[in-house]
């Protein structure tokens, strides 16, 4: 036990005293996830917007220039008919349209006698038209258009003593499941985790084997088990440190809240961890070199997980043959298991089936590289 | 102390070691004489269980090379030819972490490695990447004997170290050896194969003779030798047992 923390003590040094595996561990999630998480939620300005109004009205009028008024909406072009939307659209003039329904200001009046029975054919609507090929603009400019109507339909009521209706028909073009912004958060836990650890941990094996040491060590009475062991605990526990981290940039820095349990999200998360750590371990019995073992940990895990694990595109639209092989790739079970817990809120019970995956991953995964760590040279 | 009966190892199409057989007697200092790429460093690894022969068998301390590693492996000490310690780790926390490794403490062995430990001491706090050539080796010969072991493979511990350290460093050896450790070390230095007890000239993977270096001289030397110390006379030897190039 005591070479077992001699070990481990060594590890710690090893680490703390290379600033730039250091900045790699805490500062790059940190970037990540700072990155890609205001990349994404940013504010949304001067969408290029196209207006058809065939009613000429009042109301439209005011609502028009409401549009105009705010940074969000440049109104660049007036049509004259509604075709010319999507030719605007495909050479990429306008972001945003806004379609105004015929005889606005007249429906709008109309309808409000017999509310709550507004049907669509004569009800005042409008439609606003997104380009959602980037989903997040396109979802949030309908927000704002949305807002300013709906601020504008509650103007209009305090002044009538009957309530009114206008009616927005949202249309996202290019995208219609729209993924909103938090699912990134899970898609970036388990991509910065499966990096961190996995290349770390191969990385920090397989210099051993690169600077001769392993030689020594293996000359040595110290069981293998030890030597594998001492190197995953201190990338566990910085694992750890930066899921705290990664949670606390997510809750209070991008607003993404944690709706489920927090112990059950930690307990997941560290089974996942254990997960990436040995897979780095087995990468680390497989390749000689630091430079292979980035390269197998960077690239060979990367882009599974960016492509397969649902991250970026939704497992149910792939292929089903892209959808068996994406269940072998962990980061799938995990970004699924965080959505579920953090952003969905749901109990434990739920994520049982990811649980019980992972943890089968983990083993299987250990077993094998235990196997194939060798206990001599070559 | 060591045994070694035809031992074969290739690796590919190179022959490393081509039916290598010796024996190391129990407090010798025997010497693995040869040029780059004669095997030495194969016959080592052979020897400290970290390869395995293709056939042949070898047993050092009475235990089977293969059968018994883990046994072995607590009875030895092995100083690799390159450089194998942690350069981001200072002298001390080096011999602590290796100390530890081997079920040990530095209290324990100190008078063992006091000699040589004594010398770098001064510097205990500095990384041992920042030593220099000579205080790396005493350094790395430390961690080796920190667990006392019965066996030291050295493998060209002198290579790329300057002569006043080289000198120093087999004064150390003939210390340790009355110490009653048996001492298994390769140079391709001939003026350090004088100092051996014995010594075997390897060449191409094959062991061309084991002999005392006097010995071996008066067997193999030059009639009319011009060579003016014993190591040049020694070199006259290897040159003579080279076989013809073909």
């Amino acid at each position: 036990m005591k070479q077992f923390f001699a070990f481990i003590k060594k590890e710690f040094y090893h680490i703390f005293r290379d600033i730039r595996t250091m900045l790699l561990i805490i500062g790059i999630p940190v970037a990540q996830i700072l990155i890609i998480g205001f990349a994404v939620s940013t504010d949304v300005k001067h969408v290029k917007t196209a207006i058809y109004d065939p009613s000429h009205d009042t109301s439209t009028r005011q609502i028009i220039q409401r549009l105009g008024a705010g940074e969000y909406f440049d109104i660049i072009r007036i049509l004259q008919s509604p075709g010319e939307i999507d030719d605007l659209f495909k050479k990429g003039e306008i972001g945003f349209a806004v379609v105004f329904s015929e005889n606005f200001a007249g429906n709008l009046y109309h309808t409000a006698g017999i509310a709550g029975q507004a049907r669509n054919d004569n009800a005042a609507s409008i439609q606003l038209i997104a380009d959602a090929s980037d989903p997040n603009q396109g979802t949030v400019a309908t927000a704002y258009a949305s807002n300013i109507i709906s601020g504008y339909q509650q103007e209009l009521m305090q002044q009538q003593s009957i309530p009114l209706m206008i009616i927005p028909e949202v249309q996202m073009l290019y995208n219609p499941s729209m993924r909103s912004s938090y699912n990134f958060v899970p898609g970036l836990m388990g991509l910065i985790f499966i990096l961190i650890c996995a290349m770390m941990t191969s990385i920090a094996i397989v210099r051993e084997k690169e600077t001769g040491t392993m030689e020594v060590l293996l000359a040595s009475p110290v069981k293998p088990v030890y030597i594998i062991v001492a190197k995953m605990t201190p990338y566990f526990i910085l694992s750890w440190v930066n899921l705290i981290i990664i949670l606390l940039i997510s809750v209070y820095v991008l607003r993404v809240p944690i709706a489920g349990n927090l112990v059950w999200l930690n307990v997941f998360s560290l089974i996942f961890i254990l997960v990436a750590l040995s897979l780095g371990l087995l990468i680390s019995t497989l390749v000689n070199t630091q430079m292979a073992a980035l390269l197998a940990s960077g690239m060979g895990l990367m882009m599974p997980i960016m492509i397969l694990s649902g991250m970026l595109f939704p497992i149910e639209s792939m292929p089903k043959a892209l959808q068996w092989f994406s269940c072998i790739v962990p980061a799938r079970w995990y970004i699924s298991g965080v959505r579920k817990i953090m952003i969905e809120g749901a109990s434990v019970r739920y994520i049982l089936t990811e649980m019980a995956v992972l943890i089968g991953m983990f083993i299987a995964i250990l077993t094998i590289s235990l196997k194939n760590f060798k206990t001599r040279l070559a | 102390m060591i045994e070694i009966q035809h031992i074969d190892k290739s690796y590919k199409e190179v022959r490393a070691l081509q039916d290598v057989s010796l024996t190391v007697e129990q407090g010798e200092i025997f010497g693995l004489i040869g040029p780059d790429g004669a095997g030495k460093t194969t016959l080592f690894r052979i020897l400290t269980s970290l390869l395995l022969a293709d056939s042949g068998t070898a047993t050092v301390d009475a235990l089977e090379v293969v059968k018994d590693f883990k046994e072995l492996r607590k009875h030895i000490g092995y100083m690799p030819g390159r450089f194998s310690l942690y350069s981001d780790l200072s002298v001390e926390e080096n011999l602590n972490f290796f100390a530890t490794i081997f079920n040990t403490t530095i209290e324990e062995n100190y008078s063992l490695i006091a000699p040589i430990y004594s010398q770098i001491e001064p510097f205990k706090t500095r990384r041992a990447g920042k030593l220099s050539g000579g205080m790396k080796q005493k350094l790395a010969l430390s961690c080796a004997l920190i667990h006392k072991p019965a066996v030291l493979f050295l493998d060209e511990p002198t290579t790329g170290v300057d002569p006043v350290s080289r000198k120093e460093f087999w004064e150390m050896l003939k210390n340790l050896k009355h110490e009653g450790i048996t001492i298994l070390v390769s140079t391709p230095y001939m003026d350090e194969a004088m100092r051996c007890d014995r010594i075997a000239l390897i060449q191409q993977g094959r062991i061309m003779t084991i002999d005392t270096p006097q010995q071996i001289i008066n067997r193999f030397g030059n009639k009319n030798s011009t060579a003016r110390t014993p190591g040049q006379a020694l070199e006259e030897c290897f040159i003579n047992l080279m076989p013809p190039t073909p």
